[in-house]
């Protein structure tokens, strides 16, 4: 049970405060309620693009980074198709600091081309890093591609292509922030040892006096229902060959959300999940094979990837897979195997709320899901699943009509 | 409200850093164990650890296989049935190996510590080494290697760690496909008897533990003198670094970027100069704010990240610096490198730069030290390396009080461009 409270400023402005005093520490955590999936297709990986430029000075103060190093503190974040998030770690001591920053670039960034022009560079670095010179980078571009006709899911957080990043022009920049950086579209979620009071009284020197901004209204296309399967053949500098399989699943805020993400943990999760003790342990099909998602907020894909042992032909290895799922589609899951996809869920979720940084970050995530009281709520939404839910929603899943299939293929 | 003026401080050499103490108890065989218990939430951490790391490996990877496949099978289950027990009851049973040393590690929630214990005394003390979990064994980690020999960034790491060391030793040895094929179960069989010994084995515990955990570790690790007694003898090994000192790679002619590592040795954590390294190295390129970031992303943008580390190993340590750089700039990243080296040999660093490191080196220890599981780490470090709170102490004291004319020296010291080995692989 996570303890916390919550305000609204009047500028629109929500805010959470979650107490606790056996640490020295304070977070502050800004989750701003916009992501890649808001992008112009024109001007993908702009959401990411922006979080760089965060830190790239303020209206009143030239340096991020600076005097947070020196009052002790530790800040980083991150986009995602959804959203972005930032977090900053201090001495508890020191959280008028984190608060004079954070409300100082959320008033306005300081919009300076040679900022722009770095991050632009960086930022195509980062793409290189980690999409082009790594074996198997380029899948997920394809994937989405391959998965998505309509829905902005189909480009990935870094970008379409790097020409959209290198093609960013500050007036977009002013534009993006203005649209979707305000207080009415952020939530600020402070933790640690601080009181309700501290927070209200910061919160409103600090924040109160920002131009509420217009709430963004988001009315994304929406992803026609897949009528026919989708397969994609790659062939590429790699040594192993590769197969990922995609099945379109339901959004975070659906309730069946909650047995697909147990489907995953059947076939997937840790060493005895189904899929690793009979496909790489038993019939030595794949030297690792994972199922997986990534919880977005908007109905994602439930993913299987794994590479093939040497010699193994890829529609042996597809067929093997094949017949797993049939499996989960045809007979009702033991209570035994139930329960143990539970409990793993309500270790995971202890350990997740371990760490401070955490617990301000998931508050603040689930405000935006509808109400930060679904955290404490969201073991029972897993504990209520059923054996019949689980058979009834395998079959839905993975349906062939409902498959994104890329066979990666070692070139030589 | 004037926004251009920055909220009131408190410095770094006002806080107040202590180490929380651990308990220690010991089990009946003699085995320590040292305790750091909270009450806030219902999980566990317990660590066994061991002299079981490549240090002494007479084959190569001998110390990684025999740490990875204790699990994967006991006189009495099978790896499935093992795996199996540890999910069902959302458990972490994780292995690793290091250079000096191995480990096993439980992470549960506190209520199924009792239950959990059996399983992992069968693994320590009851593997089976069955034949097929070796040749699986093989089978992916070779695979796994090929995929990795495509990535110029893992490439770089074993060259570099090769020229520092030495490729007999085993801080420079690398894994090959044929180190994994000359592994036999019979080899492994023999290091498991002589490493995993109660006499050598020391345990860690934290979080949320069970009121009755000292009787139940007894009951499990420390009624019988199991694996018997084993008497190692470590001596620090030669060290054959590389001669030349430029190398350049070509790994994948298609590649786009260039990992740039540029590495020299350093003593070790013994020597006086280290702690104070550690300063030196954050200002260097420790941390988001360094000279290397400033200067070769926010300024030039040739790379997503450029950091400088001190290894923490214990015979020798070494200054590395890495980078993954786009494949035109990789030349004039080590440039400014060598740049930023001569700067701080030719420049006292400024006072406020040394504040702000002081500061927030400060203020990382005290979010480092939030939390059982991370102060029974901090204390891990101290006792594997012979060391008390007073290493510790020293080192905050040398933080808060360490002079640019120092720091200067140091870096006249160990920071001269011609020491260093460089290398670009592409």
């Amino acid at each position: 049970m996570i303890h916390y409270n919550k305000f609204t400023l009047a500028n629109g402005l929500r805010v959470i405060v979650h107490e606790d005093h056996t640490t020295p520490m304070a977070v502050i955590n800004v989750l701003y309620d916009v992501g890649a999936r808001d992008e112009n297709p024109e001007q993908t990986g702009f959401a990411h693009l922006f979080e760089h430029l965060m830190f790239g000075g303020s209206i009143n103060i030239p340096e991020y980074d600076e005097p947070l190093q020196m009052a002790g503190g530790e800040n980083n974040a991150y986009t995602t198709s959804d959203l972005t998030n930032y977090y900053i770690q201090l001495p508890a001591e020191n959280i008028e600091t984190g608060f004079w920053l954070e409300s100082d670039r959320m008033l306005s960034l300081a919009f300076e081309d040679k900022s722009l022009d770095v991050q632009r560079k960086v930022v195509s670095e980062e793409f290189k890093e980690h999409y082009i010179n790594k074996p198997y980078g380029d899948v997920w571009h394809k994937m989405r591609e391959l998965a998505y006709a309509k829905h902005p899911y189909r480009w990935m957080t870094i970008g379409k292509e790097l020409s959209h990043i290198e093609n960013a022009k500050l007036e977009d920049v002013k534009a993006f922030f203005f649209k979707y950086y305000r207080p009415i579209n952020a939530i600020l979620s402070v933790g640690g040892n601080v009181t309700v009071e501290q927070v209200k009284t910061l919160a409103e020197k600090w924040f109160g006096d920002i131009p509420s901004g217009e709430k963004y209204n988001r009315n994304l296309p929406v992803e026609p229902p897949q009528t026919a399967a989708h397969k994609l053949e790659v062939k590429a500098n790699v040594p192993l060959d590769a197969l990922y399989k995609c099945y379109h699943m339901y959004a975070r805020t659906d309730k069946r959300y909650y047995a697909a993400d147990l489907i995953s943990d059947i076939l997937g999760g840790g060493s005895s999940s189904r899929l690793h003790q009979v496909l790489v342990k038993e019939k030595k099909l794949f030297s690792n094979i994972d199922c997986y998602h990534f919880g977005s907020l908007d109905a994602g894909l439930l993913t299987i990837e794994g590479k093939l042992v040497k010699g193994v032909k890829m529609k042996d290895a597809e067929k093997a897979v094949q017949q797993e799922l049939e499996k989960l589609q045809g007979e009702i899951i033991t209570e035994r195997e139930l329960q143990k996809v539970k409990n793993r869920v309500e270790s995971l979720l202890a350990f997740e709320d371990m760490s401070l940084l955490n617990r301000a970050n998931n508050l603040a995530f689930y405000e935006l899901l509808g109400d930060a009281e679904l955290m404490n709520k969201e073991f029972e939404n897993y504990e209520v699943v059923t054996a019949a839910e689980i058979h009834e929603e395998a079959k839905l899943l993975f349906d062939e009509n409902n498959s994104n299939t890329i066979y990666y293929y070692a070139a030589n | 409200m004037n926004r251009t003026i920055p909220p009131p401080i408190k410095d770094a050499v006002e806080f107040d850093i202590t180490l929380k103490p651990y308990e220690k108890f010991t089990l009946d065989n003699g085995i320590p164990v040292y305790v750091m218990k909270s009450d806030e939430q219902e999980t566990v951490q317990l660590e066994l650890v061991f002299p079981a790391g490549s240090w002494y490996e007479s084959e190569s990877l001998e110390a990684a296989a025999t740490n990875f496949l204790m699990k994967n099978g006991t006189g009495k289950h099978t790896a499935q049935e093992i795996n199996e027990s540890v999910d069902y009851y959302g458990a972490y049973l994780n292995r690793n190996a290091y250079h000096e040393n191995a480990t096993y590690t439980l992470h549960c929630l506190t209520k199924h510590t009792e239950v959990l214990l059996p399983i992992m005394q069968e693994v320590v003390l009851d593997p089976a080494f069955p034949e097929d979990e070796l040749s699986l064994y093989k089978q992916n980690q070779k695979q796994k290697l090929a995929v990795n020999l495509l990535k110029c960034d893992f490439v770089a790491n074993r060259f570099i760690d090769k020229y520092l060391f030495g490729e007999f030793h085993p801080y420079g040895r690398v894994s090959s496909m044929e180190a994994y094929d000359a592994l036999q179960t019979e080899g492994l069989r023999a290091f498991y008897k002589k490493h995993y010994n109660y006499n050598n084995c020391k345990i860690f515990v934290a979080g949320n533990l069970p009121p009755n955990v000292i009787p139940l570790l007894n009951k499990y690790f420390g009624s019988t003198q199991w694996n018997g007694e084993s008497n190692l003898i470590k001596l620090d090994l030669p060290v054959q670094s590389a001669e030349e000192k430029k190398f350049r790679i070509f790994n994948d002619e298609n590649g786009v970027q260039g990992a740039v590592r540029l590495a020299r040795q350093f003593p070790n954590r013994y020597h006086p100069d280290f702690p104070k390294m550690l300063i030196l190295n954050t200002i260097f390129g420790g941390y988001f704010g360094s000279r290397l970031m400033s200067n070769i992303r926010e300024e030039k943008g040739y790379t997503y990240g450029i950091y400088s580390q001190i290894y923490n190993f214990r015979q020798i340590s070494a200054i590395n610096i890495q980078t993954e750089a786009g494949r035109d700039v990789c030349e004039a990243t080590i440039d400014e490198v060598y740049k930023e080296l001569l700067r701080l040999q030719n420049e006292p660093i400024p006072k406020e730069e040394l504040d702000l490191v002081r500061n927030y080196m400060i203020g990382s220890i005290l979010g480092d030290l939030d939390g059982a599981f991370q102060l029974i780490q901090r204390w891990k470090n101290l006792i594997l390396n012979d060391l008390d709170e007073n290493y510790f102490y020293n080192n905050i004291q040398t933080i808060k009080t360490i002079t640019a004319e120092e720091l200067q020296r140091l870096a006249k010291q160990y920071y001269s461009p011609g020491d260093f080995y460089e290398l670009v692989v592409i």
